[in-house]
């Protein structure tokens, strides 16, 4: 049924529908309203026997996650920025220990200084946990995403991020149609654990690996990884055809004016300009090449970001004049984050990669702003790293 | 109890193998089917007291339990010793995640099972005191706080061990440690710093805290059984010494645990609810020294300089002596006890 629902609430009752066991979280903006909708719904019964379990830290919660799922239940979390962070040892632990925990990521800022709002930096600083990284564009995908993340990461035995961008989809109202509770068990098969502890046949898990074992641990850790990405591309060609639209996948190129996928496009040639983005400013860039009429400039949407799909990435930039990469986290003395992904699958290929360092800490993108943007890359204007509106009076005011 | 009427103490309730015994009241050691849970082969230290109370436990656990026990494992010397791929030496289901987390991960045992209805599954968790007193300590509250129903095993051997004998939170004061070393004004481990997580567990309330040590592993056993016919959150802190990190011998792990208990250090009590509800008496007093002198890290109490720090460890004894009640209102010689002992069975 489609209504207009906060996006928190529409992940909340999706991931309802995908019949968690374990739901366990500690609160941090903006992640509370998913939680607390969960929390709600355990109360009153609507998850059954789910057990919903409030703890003093998020270290915390992924260690009870890590314990639930070991032991064969579906778990849920959520978080977003410092929770990551004060989580992170245990994030990549529930990945080595091969634990098919589905997180959301209300992504958001990391501090120093603090700062509540919007930008990748959190699942971003994670890219080498082992977890698969889902990025939503709009509130109907990143409530979408989280049944193609249990299923994509049970058939796998990898945790899953789902990443949706803090407010800007969490708090915002929207049209959604949530999955239906019958087609939700339709198409979700129960969840089979590939090691788990049991009673009847006892198992040891968590064991410690000497240098002569670690690297092939590692090794097939990473094989299996790599594997993972025609996984979620299988989910998410399944779920089109269970639910006839689109969520998750690879790399996506859209249909003029909307975000609906375009299967059929040609690859961008020598003129073109290929954009590439991540999370809900795919939506605002479709709106600015929309409104820019007829230029030579295509638009790219990252819906995977680990495993990252270089070969598909290279496929959809194609024989690009340049790339120009809508970068929403720093690393400081280098760049943007997802640039680097961007520059290390493009790596021999001559293709000119840009980077634009845009709307850290939620500093809006906004149409006006990437117009400009838009404009100079087409121009082969941008340097290979730019600030997207920085403020010189400010700039001015802190130096001083 | 029903024991057989035989006028030798030594073969009463604290042997281990005492085949005169009905069956249910033997030792589950003493049993041919014992369970084994965590076996030979393992890389324990010789005399580690660790290894010998961890298989007590485990094996009263599995039994009490008819076997359906999960375990978390903290990191730490009893998960690397137990468990270098690809062999392990524990028996029932087990898993070991990271070193700060073994309660919150048993919590989440406890939760698959309850939402799967299976209350016939028990969870117990494990770790050493620097797993559970000092970075385990927030995961360990809160399932305190919550009631979730896990055993939490600390055991206690006063520092870190596993890394080459550092300080913690548990490690008593004047005990010389790689980063309390005897050096300077103040040799060892500051006075006036520490905690003793028995406490910190009863203010929580939670059902049953307990402790401890492998000089009484009937006690033990029994505390284990206890505990296990309780649900929610308990508590069980067992002292065991460290031949490596205190610098005794390896055949010395009993009789410094009695020590132990016998000069005051560690009080051996159970407390329900946040009360304290039983009290292991001293049955013959020792000075502190019978237990510090054998261990190297206390070496320089008696040396010159050493008599202030050895005379507050012995008021730290005797503190403990009058804040649990550890001795009987008339002290008794060990000749009155067994005559009194002897005629009570008559």
């Amino acid at each position: 049924m489609r209504e207009v629902l906060e996006g928190s609430q529409a992940v909340a009752r999706t991931v309802a529908r995908c019949r968690p066991d374990v739901v366990c979280a500690y609160p941090i903006s903006p992640q509370t309203h998913i939680v607390e909708a969960l929390a709600r719904a355990a109360r009153t019964g609507a998850l059954g026997s789910c057990e919903y379990i409030n703890v003093e830290s998020e270290f915390a919660a992924m260690s009870v996650s890590i314990g639930s799922s070991a032991a064969g239940a579906r778990t849920y979390t959520a978080t977003a920025s410092q929770g990551l962070l004060f989580m992170t040892e245990a994030v990549y632990n529930a990945a080595g220990l091969g634990l098919p925990i589905v997180m959301t990521i209300a992504n958001r800022a990391i501090g120093s200084p603090i700062n509540i709002w919007n930008d990748h930096s959190d699942s971003l600083a994670l890219r080498d946990s082992g977890w698969l990284q889902l990025f939503a564009v709009d509130n109907q995908e990143a409530a979408d995403l989280h049944v193609i993340a249990f299923a994509a990461g049970e058939e796998l035995g990898i945790p899953v991020m789902v990443c949706m961008d803090g407010f800007i989809l969490t708090h915002a109202s929207d049209v959604v149609d949530v999955v239906e509770q019958a087609d939700v068990d339709a198409f979700l098969p129960p969840y089979r654990p590939q090691q788990v502890l049991d009673v009847d046949h006892p198992t040891t898990i968590g064991t410690m690996a000497g240098p002569e074992t670690f690297t092939e641990t590692r090794y097939l850790q990473h094989k299996r990884f790599l594997d993972a990405a025609a996984v979620v591309q299988s989910w998410s060609d399944r779920f089109r055809e269970a639910f006839g639209r689109e969520a998750g996948g690879l790399v996506h190129t859209y249909l003029p004016g909307t975000l609906d996928r375009d299967r059929t496009a040609p690859p961008p040639g020598a003129d073109d300009t290929v954009v590439v983005a991540m999370g809900s400013v795919v939506g605002t860039l479709q709106d600015t090449l929309t409104a820019l009429g007829d230029e030579p400039v295509r638009l790219l949407g990252i819906g995977t970001y680990r495993p990252f799909p270089a070969q598909a990435l290279r496929e959809a930039v194609g024989a690009a004049r340049r790339v120009v990469v809508i970068d929403r986290a720093l690393e400081l003395g280098v760049g943007g984050v997802l640039t680097g992904d961007v520059r290390h699958a493009l790596a021999g290929t001559g293709i000119a990669v840009h980077s634009v360092v845009a709307g850290l800490g939620g500093r809006p993108i906004t149409q006006e702003v990437l117009t400009d943007v838009v404009r100079r890359g087409i121009a082969g204007q941008l340097g290979d790293l730019d600030f997207c509106d920085l403020r010189a009076d400010a700039l001015e005011e802190m130096n001083a | 109890m029903t024991a057989v009427s035989i006028p030798f103490m030594q073969t009463g309730t604290l042997v281990v193998g005492n085949r005169l015994l009905d069956d249910d009241d033997r030792s589950v050691q003493a049993r041919a089917d014992r369970p084994s849970s965590l076996t030979k082969g393992h890389r324990a230290c010789q005399g580690c007291a660790e290894a010998l109370a961890a298989r007590w436990v485990m094996d009263t656990a599995v039994d009490a339990t008819g076997g359906k026990l999960m375990v978390a494992n903290a990191t730490g010397c009893l998960e690397v010793f137990s468990t270098l791929y690809p062999e392990s030496a524990w028996k029932p289901a087990w898993i070991h995640s990271l070193f700060a987390n073994a309660a919150s991960v048993a919590t989440g045992l406890a939760a698959a099972n309850a939402a799967r209805g299976r209350s016939d599954i028990r969870v117990l968790a494990q770790g050493g005191d620097g797993g559970t007193v000092d970075i385990g300590m927030a995961s360990v509250s809160g399932m305190f706080e919550r009631n979730d129903d896990v055993l939490y095993v600390c055991y206690d051997n006063g520092g870190y061990m596993n890394t080459g004998v550092q300080r913690s939170g548990s490690t008593p004061p004047a005990a010389r440690t790689a980063t309390t070393p005897i050096a300077g004004t103040r040799p060892g481990a500051p006075f006036g710093q520490g905690k003793f997580m028995p406490r910190i567990a009863m203010a929580h309330e939670i059902p049953y805290v307990a402790t401890a040590t492998v000089a009484d592993l009937r006690d033990l056993e029994a505390k284990v059984r206890t505990a296990m016919s309780i649900h929610g959150a308990r508590y069980l802190h067992v002292l065991v010494p460290c031949p490596l990190g205190w610098g005794s011998a390896s055949h010395q792990s009993i009789a410094l645990s009695r020590a132990a208990v016998q000069s005051g250090t560690f009080p051996v009590f159970e407390a329900r609810a946040g009360e304290l509800t039983a009290v292991t008496k001293i049955r013959e007093r020792v000075d502190v020294e019978e237990y510090l002198r054998p261990q190297q890290r206390f070496a320089h109490l008696f040396k010159p300089g050493g008599e202030d720090a050895l005379a507050r460890v012995r008021a730290a004894a005797e503190a403990n002596i009058r804040r649990y009640g550890l001795l009987d209102d008339e002290p008794r010689s060990r000749v009155q006890r067994q005559a009194q002992e002897q005629e009570a069975r008559r």
